[in-house]
């Protein structure tokens, strides 16, 4: 810390200012029931061990005083574009935490797991027919993992083939940050396309990237813009005819449950975000699940191992036998074990609590919220792409006639309001963006609050600005200086006997 | 419908409001021949139904405590604390998502930044970031670093054999397309010295695990001189709990280290979700991916934490980021923060010391049998290799049928010439008496061949 940020008035004092040497959660402290063993040798040992020494009692009521310090779903609207905040079912906190899933170990023989393999086999299956693919992989940790995972599969398709000279992946300016990133960390060079005026991307400019060294291109559908691209199907076949192969970026599936299958649309791999879609919780920031399907042109590659029947039911009353395979060319393991299986138990559980009537309604519902918010905005903000939006929109958080206002302002001005603020700047391609994702939980009611205060925030934009540069005035901290942070970087406590 | 509080007025209200009268009119822009597809899913089921039914299959699971389980290569039976899961249940850390907006998140910020540090200390490096998926995607970014250090000019890493197969798996899974060399692993036997040999000026990183697979601390005191000779990185892979006893990797020359943070606090579940910890020397700070946060001060001269280096993520630097990492860990690694609080400087070192004094009596006695040979060439902590009379595969199901026991873990599967090795963890959980029977067991199952 510097004097500055250690002498400063803290809301909470960190967990080892609390800190009283001796002190111990004593209960804590296993017993130990076997005769103790020779001592490792002396060298090998440390000397101090720098954790803090507090009571329970302090260890509980300092992290429930920094958790009354956090914005979450569970306490109102939560507007984040391309996050998908919605409602997180209680019950999966429980299905994932029951002791036949939480106490069970990755590594034990599959004979003492088919109630966790069967579950994986199921979701895997659920995940297909909503996507319209022949395999799924459950291994991707989160959305960018599952993006690695499908680009490296797309990599491994063309090599098999022989096909070399392919050492390009195309990505739209209005992709998300991890599309290049990915496309980068397989050995990619990306090329970036133009999007048009209507948001979609500018087909001319496709038509003149896409050449035999095109590997695929990422696409996000809807796109990042919250609008569908009409010429979705023109693209694809540009890609295939060339010999490239459409990889979805699946974040935004919540437009799409039983709307549309990008299987059947022609793409040959996407991902699934089930912390976005299929209402795992975000947990501030992760963890987190990305499962990849693919058609059949990418199914011997999946990242493995994935869960298969080994042995048909012997009867109509048997259950068949679970096994792990590895598939035949598989692109090789993302991660140790098997995915974040916790998470998996709670997609589960989110999509047997809807099954198709109910995920069919979650889309249509998420599109009619957001394109409710879009109308009721659009004469208070500029809607750079005004016409029938998915479950998400983009607005400028900007104003002629009060050029100092920026999105940011707006932002921090409605946590004043009591909302979350919507997405900054993203996508890159919109000045001053706002992108707001309301989804299906949200009734009638709260959107018409939070248009009342976009309303009342875009009038004190020309009355009042000082209020909204100045703002959050409310919050526990007010707004936080990011360039000190950076130039003064301290990024752990220093302990009092350090200093 | 399930979570959507629409009544009839609200969708007639809002239709009429966008100019449309029906829903499905939302989807115009969607190829009408691939619209609304049917999908085949079982019928929706109510809240209690879902429970039953995900009970059943809860219920389809060997788990501890019915079963007394001695298996760990890489994730372990640890006790977690009943603070731990009351403070990630509340709604205000698992609901909230990436503390983008500092001002509201405040309680997710500090937290990551008390998580590093302590791991930061922990490992005795000068700091760590927020998260990583689980180990060995930490060990996989971790190549990413010493790549970049090296401004790919150097495209080799060398690998122990003695580091968890997956973790090696996986590096090489997310390397597959950039060139990158990995060495040293092939045979499974090589040794520190012969892993040294391969050192050049092409070696960008040179890699071991403390203590390795099979629980051996093995003794790394001149090596980060020999390594660092070579300008190589050294990256240490650890794991925390031994680490209450252990001399920390950063004291041992390490330029990155990284493990698999399970053990604090969070259930074995199946494999995930974990917790990927990665801590690096000061002059690496720059280099490496995930998120961090940082100390700052608020408009009113405040303490506030904030998400700092921003400019090193994929949000900002797209193709040319560190990584793609977007989403973490992070409620794993607020139970690791709460769990490392919990225990505290007391707490940590005893767990260790109790896994170490059972681990041991667990091998003495084991050592005893006729027919079985512990391994114990070099010092172990909690983990030990058991050389059995028969196949381990044949034991495991002896002992899960007759003994209620899920046994040790069967090498030969990722190490063909360790013909009958067993790799047995003990933890805190393990109680004296499961040991014993364990020992009993293991004797049955060398005479009921
Ligand atoms: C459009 C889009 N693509 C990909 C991702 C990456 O997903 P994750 O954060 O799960 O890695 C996100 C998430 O923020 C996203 O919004």
């Amino acid at each position: 810390m510097t004097t500055q940020t250690a002498q400063a008035k803290a809301l909470e004092p960190l967990i080892y200012e609390l800190s009283s040497s001796g002190r111990k959660a004593e209960t804590l402290m296993p017993k130990l029931d076997v005769p103790e063993s020779a001592p490792l040798p002396a060298h090998l040992l440390r000397d101090s061990l720098e954790l803090p020494e507090v009571s329970e009692l302090d260890v509980v009521r300092h992290f429930v005083r920094l958790s009354q310090l956090n914005y979450a779903i569970d306490k109102g609207f939560y507007p984040l574009g391309s996050c998908t905040m919605k409602y997180n079912p209680k019950i999966g906190e429980d299905t994932a935490r029951l002791p036949g899933f939480a106490n069970l170990h990755p590594l034990q023989a599959p004979e003492t797991a088919q109630g966790a393999l069967a579950l994986m086999y199921t979701l895997q299956q659920w995940l297909c027919e909503i996507s319209g693919m022949k395999g799924c992989s459950l291994q991707p940790a989160a959305g960018a993992q599952g993006e690695l995972a499908g680009i490296l599969m797309i990599r491994a398709y063309h090599q098999e083939r022989g096909d070399t000279r392919r050492t390009k992946i195309l990505v739209p300016d209005s992709a998300h940050g991890t599309n290049p990133a990915t496309s980068a960390m397989a050995g990619y060079t990306v090329v970036t396309l133009p999007s048009d005026a209507r948001g979609g991307v500018d087909l001319d400019a496709l038509r003149a990237a896409a050449d035999e060294t095109v590997a695929g291109m990422m696409i996000t559908v809807p796109s990042t813009l919250g609008v569908f691209d009409e010429n979705i199907q023109e693209i694809i076949k540009i890609v295939h005819n060339r010999g490239g192969l459409m990889y979805m970026d699946g974040a935004n599936m919540n437009a799409l449950l039983g709307v549309v299958k990008p299987g059947e649309l022609g793409f040959d791999v996407m991902h699934f975000n089930l912390h976005k879609t299929f209402s795992t919780p975000h947990g501030g920031g992760g963890p987190g699940s990305g499962p990849v399907t693919v058609n059949e042109k990418l199914l011997p590659y999946l990242p493995g191992p994935i869960v298969a029947i080994v042995e048909e039911a012997t009867d109509s009353e048997g259950a068949p036998r679970y096994g792990f395979v590895m598939p035949e060319k598989s692109i090789g393991r993302l991660k140790a074990f098997h995915g974040n299986f916790g998470m998996l138990v709670r997609a589960y559980t989110y999509i047997a609590l809807h099954g198709a009537e109910g995920l069919k309604a979650i889309s249509h519902h998420a599109v009619l919220n957001a394109n409710y918010v879009r109308v009721r905005l659009a004469d208070a903000y500029k809607v750079p792409y005004n016409r029938m939006c998915g479950h998400e929109v983009v607005i400028e958080g900007r104003f002629p006639d009060a050029p100092d206002i920026r999105a940011l302002d707006i932002s921090k001005r409605l946590m004043d309001y009591g909302f979350h603020p919507p997405t900054n700047y993203f996508p890159l391609i919109v000045h001053e963006a706002l992108l707001i994702e309301p989804t299906e939980s949200e009734s009638k009611e709260t959107l018409d609050r939070f248009i009342e205060a976009m309303h009342a925030i875009a009038r004190e934009a020309r009355e009042a600005p000082e209020l909204l540069r100045s703002a959050p005035h409310t919050t526990p901290v007010s707004r936080v200086d990011e360039v000190y942070a950076a130039r003064n970087l301290t990024l752990c406590c220093r302990l009092p006997s350090a200093e | 419908m399930p979570y959507i509080p629409h009544t009839d007025a609200d969708r007639a209200a809002m239709l009429a409001a966008i100019g449309i009268t029906k829903l499905e009119e939302l989807f115009d822009a969607i190829p009408a021949e691939h619209r609304f597809p049917p999908l085949n899913l079982p019928e929706a089921l109510s809240e209690m139904e879902a429970l039953w039914e995900l009970q059943a299959l809860a219920s389809h699971n060997a788990v501890a405590p019915e079963y007394a389980i001695f298996l760990g290569a890489g994730a372990y039976n640890h006790y977690i604390p009943s603070v731990i899961n009351h403070i990630l249940m509340r709604g205000e850390f698992y609901t909230a998502y990436t503390p983008y907006q500092p001002e509201v998140s405040q309680g997710t910020l500090q937290a990551t930044f008390e998580w590093q540090s302590m791991i930061a200390k922990l490992t005795g490096m000068d700091a760590a970031n927020a998260s990583h998926y689980d180990g060995a995607t930490s060990f996989a970014e971790a190549v990413t670093v010493a790549l970049t250090h090296h401004k790919q000019k150097r495209n080799k890493v060398i690998l122990s054999p003695n580091i968890h197969p997956q973790y090696r798996a996986v590096a090489r899974t997310y390397h597959q397309g950039n060139g990158t060399r990995f060495v040293g692993d092939k045979s499974g036997r090589a040794t520190l010295d012969d892993l040294l040999d391969l050192l050049d000026e092409n070696t960008a990183m040179f890699a071991v695990q403390y203590p390795n697979f099979f629980g051996q601390i093995e003794d790394f005191s001149n090596l980060a001189q020999k390594v660092h000779a070579s300008g190589a990185l050294l990256c240490i892979v650890t794991t925390p709990i031994a680490l209450g006893l252990l001399k920390p990797p950063g004291a041992l020359g390490a330029d990155i280290v990284v493990g698999e943070g399970q053990s604090l606090g969070i259930p074995l579940s199946f494999g995930g979700p974990y917790l990927g910890f990665f801590a690096v020397r000061e002059e690496l700070v720059r280099k490496i991916a995930g998120r961090i946060v940082g100390d700052t001060i608020d408009s009113d001269g405040r303490r506030a934490y904030v998400m700092t280096l921003r400019p090193r993520e994929q949000d900002i630097r797209r193709e040319k980021a560190t990584s793609n990492i977007c989403t973490n860990q992070a409620l794993m690694a607020l139970a690791g923060c709460i769990y490392l609080a919990l225990m505290g400087k007391h707490g940590l070192r005893r767990v260790a010391e109790v896994c170490y004094h059972k681990a041991h009596y667990a091998a003495e006695r084991i050592a005893q049998l006729r027919g079985y040979h512990v391994n114990t060439r070099l010092p172990f902590f909690n983990e030990f290799v058991v050389t059995c009379p028969r196949p381990v595969a044949e034991i495991n199901r002896y002992l899960l049928e007759k003994h209620q026991i899920i046994g040790g873990y069967d090498l030969s599967r990722d190490y063909p010439d360790r013909e009958n090795q067993m790799l047995i963890a003990v933890t805190e959980m393990n109680t004296r008496a499961e040991i014993d029977a364990l020992v009993q067991a293991l004797e049955a199952a060398a005479q009921n061949s």
